[in-house]
């Protein structure tokens, strides 16, 4: 299936404060292609993550999400986007499967169980999936999330550290759940772990963007 | 260069003029004010606790018209604009409700009558402090500029209901009040010509100060901004 | 609806946890036995009586209607509700919930204070009906746009009650205003205008915090 989702950065900057994390970076994320985002640590990885999630404004510049060439609006741009980030916090309060229903409603969709269910059985918690969010290990808690980024099946897919916490059958898991998904979505992995960043067709470093 | 020491020379006379010009029964010259009843040379607050409280709402005015503008273009000068005009507000704030309150003490007996717009002048305060406080808390500059951005927009459409709600609750003692049938001297212009004169020369010298203060208040802040931080 | 989906969420979160059910029950208990004792076996009149019912009001709002955004922010929860709702769907479900908290908490507050207060005796049923909805409204749009420009602050807790004063001034006047005139029995037409004043109020405030969440909920 071809995806017809594109997202185009045009003359992207952000500073924090008198900080400058990258400016004028122009590129363009298109067609089931898995891109990687590379930078030392603190150099700005997750900041550029979140704005191309549309969760952080640039300081200048913008981010044009189109699907089928219409202009994805705000107000709806997370019905696109998947994401999985350490910053990522689901609800203590809640099971796994609760969650994962809750956020479907929201979402106004109907809740696809058979997909959150596969991710589920994929990583192998789905035997837990009715047991509370706070009983989840750190490693548990990293599963459940790409449950959270794909069970909408969004058009695009942003990996934020995907392997942290994940022991190494979670870490093919998760490459495997990469190979097979990016055939429907573009998947950006920001990075540091050479095994990550090779699944990429193309990577973008930060630090050229900082000068 | 040239207003600057016109606001110089126009504040000098209006301090001379609102303090030394006589009062007397019958003015003929152009320097001699008459006699308002139950006032007397209490009057003569009107030349500087007017303009400081005209200040107060140009300030906050000026500060939220730079916060809209933030808002829009999300440059930080415009934050540092409002900022300093808020600033000044405080100020004048506080010296319109002290001046107000002495001068009540001796006029209508007491510092505090909650008169409406000892009220309103209440409300200002409190909405003045409540957007320090709120900057104070915030560590990013960013943050800090749009949080507090918002909070002054919404201060400001509340500030309106002030003017229906509090004549309705109760008297005013102020002049032009909407129970005050002996005629103020300030919102009727019922003010004697030459009176006049020196109030709206006040007016004008204390706005010129003021926008000569915040110019001054904002440049050096823009300065110390580059002057700490470069781009790293 | 969208929204009405995280007004579920939170509710049930609600009903789990009892972050904010606990401290507005507490507070209202505190803040009308604080007045009790003071006033003792004295016999208070109208004016005193209708200022005193919202103080209580204003307090307990304060103690517990900024949770519907604090309680995201704690726990880093926002950036999950960032990628699952729009901002005005997220401001609808807070709202909501903070909607559904003021009646439950005003209501129970009307109720206790009718009971332990003999001067509270209600005239014109219909104006403080009708005054009670529309004051309530307000009280919650006004506190849940605070409660978002508190959530991204520090100092979460001491700044609530000092940003929402002055925002909630004008509405607290005029509805103690109101309050004395039911307890008055004034006629209904009389009291239009201060009717007309918090209906306003809420309409500006309803306005302009859609316009302004944005700028508040976006990082």
């Amino acid at each position: 299936m071809e995806n017809n989702y594109t997202v185009e950065a045009i003359n992207l900057k952000k500073v924090f404060g008198r900080r400058l994390i990258f400016k004028d970076l122009n590129y363009k994320f298109e067609n089931n292609g898995i891109y990687g985002i590379a930078g030392a640590n603190g150099s700005g990885k997750s900041t550029l993550v979140k704005i191309i999630a549309g969760v952080t404004a640039p300081s200048a510049g913008k981010l044009v999400h189109s699907f089928n060439d219409v202009v994805v609006k705000p107000e709806s741009l997370h019905d696109h986007i998947g994401l999985v980030s350490p910053y990522l916090v689901l609800y203590d309060e809640f099971t796994a499967w609760e969650n994962l229903s809750l956020f479907a409603e929201i979402r106004g969709v109907s809740f696809n169980k058979d997909k959150a269910g596969s991710i589920l059985k994929d990583f192998n918690i789905y035997d837990r999936k009715d047991d509370y969010v706070k009983t989840y290990s750190s490693g548990m808690k990293q599963r459940l999330k790409f449950a959270f980024a794909f069970m909408h099946s969004p058009q695009m897919v942003i990996l934020d550290e995907p392997i942290s916490n994940l022991d190494n059958e979670g870490k093919e898991t998760v490459y495997n759940l990469i190979r097979t998904e990016s055939e429907n979505a573009i998947i950006i992995i920001a990075s540091n772990e050479d095994t990550d960043l090779n699944l990429c067709s193309s990577v973008i470093t930060i630090t050229d963007y900082k000068n | 260069m040239i207003w600057k020491i016109i606001t110089f020379l126009l504040l000098t006379f209006v301090s001379i003029a609102g303090i030394t010009f006589p009062i007397v029964e019958n003015p003929t010259a152009w320097y001699q004010f008459p006699i308002i009843p139950g006032l007397e040379e209490k009057a003569k607050i009107i030349f500087f606790h007017v303009p400081t409280a005209w200040i107060t709402v140009v300030a906050f005015l000026m500060s939220t018209v730079y916060s809209v503008k933030y808002l829009r273009k999300k440059n930080l000068e415009d934050d540092i604009k409002s900022y300093a005009a808020a600033q000044l507000g405080i100020i004048f704030c506080l010296l319109a409700t002290v001046t107000g309150a002495v001068w009540a003490k001796f006029n209508w007996g007491t510092y505090w009558n909650w008169d409406p717009r000892q009220t309103s002048i209440f409300a200002l305060l409190l909405i003045y402090g409540a957007w320090f406080a709120l900057r104070s808390s915030i560590e990013s500059e960013e943050k800090r500029a749009s949080l507090s951005a918002v909070y002054s927009i919404i201060a400001f459409v509340t500030v309106p209901f002030f003017v229906f709600i509090m004549p309705r609750i109760m008297t005013g003692l102020h002049p032009g009040s909407a129970n005050d049938t002996n005629a103020g001297p300030v919102i009727n212009f019922k003010m004697d010509p030459h009176m006049r004169l020196v109030f709206f020369l006040s007016l004008a010298g204390f706005s010129m100060l003021y926008y000569w203060m915040w110019q001054l208040g904002y440049k050096s802040m823009i300065i110390k901004d580059k002057l700490n931080q470069k781009y790293y | 609806m969208k929204a009405f989906a995280l007004f579920k969420k939170d509710f049930k979160s609600e009903m789990r946890t009892r972050y904010a059910v606990n401290a507005l029950a507490m507070f209202i208990v505190v803040t009308i036995s604080v007045i009790f004792f003071s006033i003792g076996q004295e016999r208070i009149n109208e004016s005193l009586t209708a200022g005193l019912f919202w103080v209580v009001i204003f307090f307990s709002a304060m103690s517990g209607l900024s949770r519907a955004f604090v309680s995201e922010e704690e726990r880093g929860t926002n950036l999950t509700l960032q990628l699952i709702a729009g901002p005005s769907t997220v401001f609808t479900g807070k709202l909501l919930f903070n909607l559904i908290l003021v009646f439950a908490m005003n209501i129970v507050i009307v109720v206790l204070y009718s009971l332990i207060f003999d001067a509270f005796v209600i005239k014109n049923m219909v104006l403080f009906v009708t005054s009670f909805i529309l004051g309530n409204v307000g009280l919650a749009v006004s506190s849940t746009i605070i409660a978002a420009i508190i959530s991204k602050a520090g100092a979460k807790g001491t700044l609530y009650p000092v940003l929402s004063f002055p925002i909630l001034l004008p509405l607290i006047l005029t509805s103690v205003q109101l309050t004395i005139f039911s307890i008055d029995g004034t006629k209904f037409e009389e009291a239009i205008v201060e009717l007309m004043i918090v209906l306003s109020y809420d309409v500006i405030m309803i306005a302009v915090s859609y316009m302004l969440f944005d700028f508040i909920w976006k990082d």
